[in-house]
């Protein structure tokens, strides 16, 4: 009875909620990835359970995906991860909003001013190619052991990529829209409100996106160079404990937290710069 | 509809005659890039347009149309001769312009009310009022029920007649069109040419529009200019003597024809098919 249902409500044209099934099913049909996805994990999982061993790896040296999930899940009843997990949030979160937030500063600046672009460019170029990441260690020796040298290094490594972002965003705006607003009789700051900034809004997103998945790279590399507290400190904790395992659950946490950032970032981008389609990123 | 507001009149000295509502004399543009020889884009025009025509420039590619109407709009500094427009000379975009482009040129982050209000807004003039003349003009072009709407929801055409209503929202004593139309496909160019005639009677504003098209240049004007090929000189002001209200089968009379085809003869004898 219910299988007749079935069948004829899939042969009515597609018109009311009644035929969500049908939908789905058309949708894997034209979509390949929304089954194609999830299958390749479930492989990769079930190979690396059962299929690792075969070929003669050690446990500890790779542990199995139930042992991760194990070690997970007793690390998250932990306070003591949560102290580190809090730690390390702060530590990219308000090094992630002082070095965005210096970068659309300055990027607006440079980008208003022909001499400060033409003065300071090449500086912010030589700057760009310094492995930013080769700098931790002199800002543990100049911020110390705390939390300031990490927020510094979270603050440093998204600075650039938000930076390059919001100057090449405010010069991405439409001549002939500029021209339009000109011929209305529009001032330089009426152009820059109305024009040059909603322009760069969806550069500035990718800025933030990449920014945030930085800042927390940053706050993790400041912690292996010396902290005493953090998700960075964590893993250094669990390697020299031989515990892959643990390891492979904090990765698994910090990826999950570049996730969750990125998702949120998207979420405001979806809201707030709604006419762009697809954004161009830059200066990875 | 009571659109023909003549706030501006008031603002605009006495002494402007309204016969010579905008006054091209001796005109000269020539650009000197800097390392290149100079050329001569326009060369000793002479116009006057009275308060309310319809005008139309026609011209073979690279005569100039474009860069005359970017000189009347304030955008692009003219060589020598003057140009007025209600009585004041025009060294900068005068807020007393409207222009339609060859894009629409919306904002895209902005509903089609807000783009209509975009000139009101840059010129700080008063909001409640020019709000209510948005959506007279929304409404005069049939896109009530549109306002909410992002310019990317609509046809080309439609975002293009929200461009008009742009155009017109601060009653500018002067309407510049830039082949509004040439994007468009040829159908909808005849509808919109009816519906730009209809706007103008009801509005009456002082339009001069620049055009490819020799039929659209005849249907809609009171006189077509014919530029004649780089340097841009005018070759011959043609008064347009097809009655008015018109509709599109004027078209097809012998009047319209003549006019076509004699406009057409220029362009030929210059060599240029456009």
């Amino acid at each position: 009875m219910a299988t007749t249902n079935l069948v004829d409500k899939l042969a009515e044209p597609p018109t009311s909620a009644a035929t969500g099934a049908a939908r789905r099913r058309l949708d894997f049909r034209e979509k390949p990835q929304l089954w194609l996805v999830p299958a390749v994990f479930v492989v990769v999982v079930l190979l690396w359970e059962y299929g690792i061993q075969l070929i003669g790896v050690d446990e500890y040296v790779l542990p199995r995906p139930s042992q991760v999930v194990d070690s997970l899940w007793r690390q998250l009843g932990d306070d003591l991860f949560w102290g580190h997990f809090w730690v390390t949030s702060q530590e990219a979160l308000v090094g992630f909003v002082i070095g965005v937030g210096a970068a659309v500063l300055l990027g607006t600046f440079i980008s208003q001013v022909k001499v400060v672009e033409a003065t300071l460019m090449p500086y912010i170029v030589a700057f760009q190619t310094v492995p930013k990441v080769a700098l931790a260690p002199l800002f543990v020796v100049w911020f110390g052991f705390g939390l300031t040298s990490k927020v510094v290094m979270a603050a440093v490594i998204s600075f650039f990529p938000m930076l390059v972002n919001v100057i090449e965003g405010l010069r991405a705006a439409d001549a002939d829209k500029i021209q339009m607003l000109t011929v209305f009789g529009a001032s330089k700051t009426q152009i820059f409100r109305m024009v040059r900034l909603p322009s760069a809004l969806p550069f500035i997103f990718a800025g933030l996106d990449i920014g945030i998945v930085f800042a927390i790279l940053g706050a993790v590399v400041g912690e292996f160079i010396g902290a005493k507290e953090g998700l960075g400190y964590l893993l250094l904790q669990t390697n020299y404990n031989f515990d892959i395992a643990g390891m492979f659950a904090v990765l698994v946490v910090l990826s999950v937290m570049g996730l969750l950032a990125h998702f949120v970032i998207r979420l405001v981008q979806k809201r707030v710069a709604f006419w762009a389609e697809e954004t161009k990123v830059i200066g990875a | 509809m009571a659109i023909k507001a003549a706030a501006r009149a008031t603002q605009t000295p006495a002494s402007v005659s309204e016969s010579s509502w905008i006054e091209i004399a001796g005109l000269d543009k020539e650009y000197r890039p800097r390392k290149s020889a100079p050329t001569q884009a326009l060369s000793d025009i002479n116009l006057t347009v009275r308060r309310g025509e319809f005008i139309s420039v026609v011209g073979p590619s690279g005569c100039g149309k474009t860069t005359l109407l970017k000189i009347l709009a304030g955008l692009s500094p003219k060589t020598g001769g003057t140009v007025r427009i209600a009585g004041r000379d025009v060294t900068k975009p005068l807020p007393e312009v409207g222009m339609v482009f060859q894009a629409p040129t919306l904002l895209p982050w902005r509903t089609i009310f807000d783009n209509v209000m975009v000139p009101a807004e840059i010129q700080k003039l008063d909001p409640r009022r020019h709000r209510e003349r948005a959506q007279q003009l929304l409404d005069m072009v049939g896109l009530n029920g549109f306002e909410r709407k992002y310019p990317h929801e609509l046809s080309g055409g439609m975002q293009q007649r929200a461009g008009i209503c742009r155009a017109l929202v601060h009653d500018p004593a002067v309407l510049l069109m830039d082949e509004p139309f040439g994007a468009l496909d040829a159908m909808t160019r005849e509808y919109m040419n009816v519906e730009l005639l209809r706007i103008w009677q009801e509005s009456g504003q002082t339009i001069v529009l620049v055009t490819h098209s020799i039929p659209e240049a005849v249907f809609l004007s009171d006189r077509v200019v014919v530029l004649s090929p780089r340097p841009g000189r005018i070759a011959e002001i043609m008064p347009i003597d097809l009655g008015r209200p018109r509709d599109l089968s004027v078209m097809s009379s012998d009047r319209a024809g003549i006019y076509v085809d004699r406009i057409r003869r220029h362009f030929n004898a210059a060599g240029v098919i456009d």
